[in-house]
């Protein structure tokens, strides 16, 4: 890095980078919504939305006009604050999650010479508070259905709480691997050791594989979308939320999915890196688009899982598995 | 066939065929062994790759199922009960209902109305006909009936109007004469079949 440049982290470029994240973020959780249903759609050859706007492109501001027009409504007996509070965590954690996830690789605006590190703010134990934050934002789930004094709700966030219990300590077990080899917290090291060309996929490969699984649990994703499965408990947690109240748990749910492809893709795939003459940005937007496909891919081919079966699969299968692996990783790494 | 087996309605007893299921595992080692395999096996994949089979089928290999129903129709069976149609002698033009009443006599749900009265050339003439869609509940009576297959079933089936009456006067539903090239025969209740020359026999008038 050259010395000219400007050092970088300003009020300012904080600023900016958090709005710049605010306004990214959503427009590509609505869009996701919009994939998705493509998605989904083309897998089961429907052809999805189709009549608003160019490949029915508009219905993303369809469905925007839905939301914020809709009439508002609590429930009678519901605890207002909590029932009022409870999107709010789910959305704004999601959010704060992303200030601490460098998206692409640093750059410097042309002409005015400005070095900017596209990161809100570089934590040096990022992953730990991504982590926090995704999993604080399971409160939003959790205190909306006991807020709402509906017995679908109670049950949604019974769910919650098990999930919660769940796939919280495969995550962390799954990347504690991958963090004793780069021997760093922070996502921007993990990005530098992998500058090499060899992603640590290839050194953990099971490590991979469980954080994905814990990622769909975590985000609420089938096979693991217990929180709010049509077919069971009506709606889950949201069922008497309406409007933008729910459309902010759901811009939540997309956000944390972005979220969660972001960091699979700097912890294992390689991150931001320049590939071949594939330059950074592009790398790391093609893995983020390939993990967010993988997410609908899965939603339409398998079946999800009941609640005692997450359980049995977290605590009995993977946990062990993600143990096992960080022992024979500390071995091997004491060997060499 | 004697009714004796159908009339058993107990279930058990009959022959189920039962499909070869394997036993659940009785030891741990079992479980284990079941879970390790059902771990390995690629059968998740499978799901995965029948999706993405699905996905190209349809985006690449035309196999899209969505009609898109007001812009696409299906094609619907000839024996389809639909509004009906009214139809002409292919010769003259002239309508083929000899206003015989057999129709309006026939119709369970008493929707059809016409009067006939005798024309100049002491010919049965229609007067009035019309169908009462409101209390229709597209039989094929009328159809069936008819000696002369006049009265016919046609194949619009999206009936949503503003006025049931729409349909159903007489000059609605008769063919409209420069269309005359065009109209097919009904194929459902009282048309002829197909073999129905080799069914004709001469009239004994031997006797
Ligand atoms: S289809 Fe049946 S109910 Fe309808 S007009 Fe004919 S005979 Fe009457
Ligand atoms: S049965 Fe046929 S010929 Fe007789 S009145 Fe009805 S439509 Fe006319």
């Amino acid at each position: 890095m050259d010395a000219t440049m400007l050092p970088e982290v300003t009020a300012v470029g904080v600023i900016i980078k958090a709005i710049l994240i605010l306004a990214v973020i959503s427009a590509i959780a609505g869009f996701g919504t919009y994939i998705e249903r493509k998605i989904l759609a083309f897998m089961q050859r429907r052809l999805g939305p189709q009549h608003v706007g160019p490949y029915g492109l508009l219905q993303l501001i369809a469905d925007g006009i839905k939301l914020f027009t809709k009439e508002d409504i609590i429930p009678q007996n519901a605890n207002r604050i909590i029932f009022a509070v409870a999107p709010v965590i789910t959305a704004a954690t999601a959010f704060i999650a992303l200030g601490a996830v460098p998206v692409f690789p640093d750059f410097t605006i042309p002409f005015v010479d400005v070095y900017v590190p596209s990161i809100a703010s570089d934590v040096n134990v990022g992953i730990l508070f991504v982590l926090g934050m995704m999993a604080a934002g399971l409160y939003g789930p959790l205190l909306a259905g006991m807020a709402q004094s509906n017995k679908w709700g109670l049950l949604g966030s019974a769910r919650t709480a098990i999930q919660f219990l769940s796939y919280e300590v495969v995550t962390g077990l799954s990347l504690l691997a991958p963090i004793m080899i780069v021997g760093s917290l922070s996502f921007v090291d993990f990005n530098s050791y992998q500058s090499n060309g060899t992603w640590l996929v290839l050194y953990q490969p099971i490590a991979f594989i469980l954080f994905l699984i814990a990622g769909y649990a975590e985000t609420n994703r089938t096979p693991f979308d217990l929180l709010e499965h049509e077919a069971e408990i009506v709606s889950g947690y949201v069922t008497e939320y309406s409007g933008m109240r729910w459309g902010m748990f759901f811009i939540g749910e997309y956000a944390n999915m972005i979220t969660i492809g972001i960091i699979a893709s700097i912890v294992f795939l390689g991150g931001y890196n320049d590939w071949w003459i594939f330059p950074g940005w592009i790398m790391i937007i093609a893995k983020i688009a390939f993990l967010f496909f993988l997410m609908l891919w899965v939603r339409a081919a398998w079946p999800h899982v009941r609640p005692d079966q997450l359980m049995w699969l977290c605590w009995k299968v993977l946990m062990p598995l993600a143990v096992i692996n960080v022992v024979i990783t500390g071995i091997v790494m004491m060997a060499i | 066939m004697s009714l004796e087996k159908f009339k058993n309605r107990n279930v058990g007893t009959q022959n189920y065929k039962k499909l070869d299921l394997t036993h659940p595992p009785k030891s741990a080692w079992c479980k284990f062994k079941q879970v390790v395999s059902r771990t390995f096996k690629p059968e998740l994949c499978i799901g995965l790759w029948v999706t993405l089979r699905e996905m190209i089928n349809a985006l690449f290999r035309k196999k899209m199922h969505t009609t898109q129903y007001p812009f696409e129709k299906l094609p619907i069976s000839p024996r389809y009960r639909a509004i009906h149609e009214m139809l002409r002698l292919l010769e003259s033009g002239h309508y083929r209902c000899i206003g015989c009443g057999l129709c309006e006599k026939i119709c369970i749900s008493n929707c059809i109305a016409m009067e006939t009265r005798y024309d100049e050339n002491q010919r049965k003439e229609v007067s009035e006909y019309t169908i009462n869609f409101g209390r229709c509940i597209f039989c094929g009576y009328c159809a069936e009936v008819c000696p002369e297959l006049a009265i016919v079933h046609g194949g619009r089936y999206e009936t949503a109007s503003e006025q049931r009456a729409s349909f159903s006067l007489f000059e609605d539903m008769l063919t409209p004469i420069d269309k005359l090239k065009l109209q097919q025969e009904y194929q459902g209740f009282g048309a002829v079949s197909p073999n129905a020359d080799d069914n004709i026999k001469k009239t004994p008038l031997a006797y």
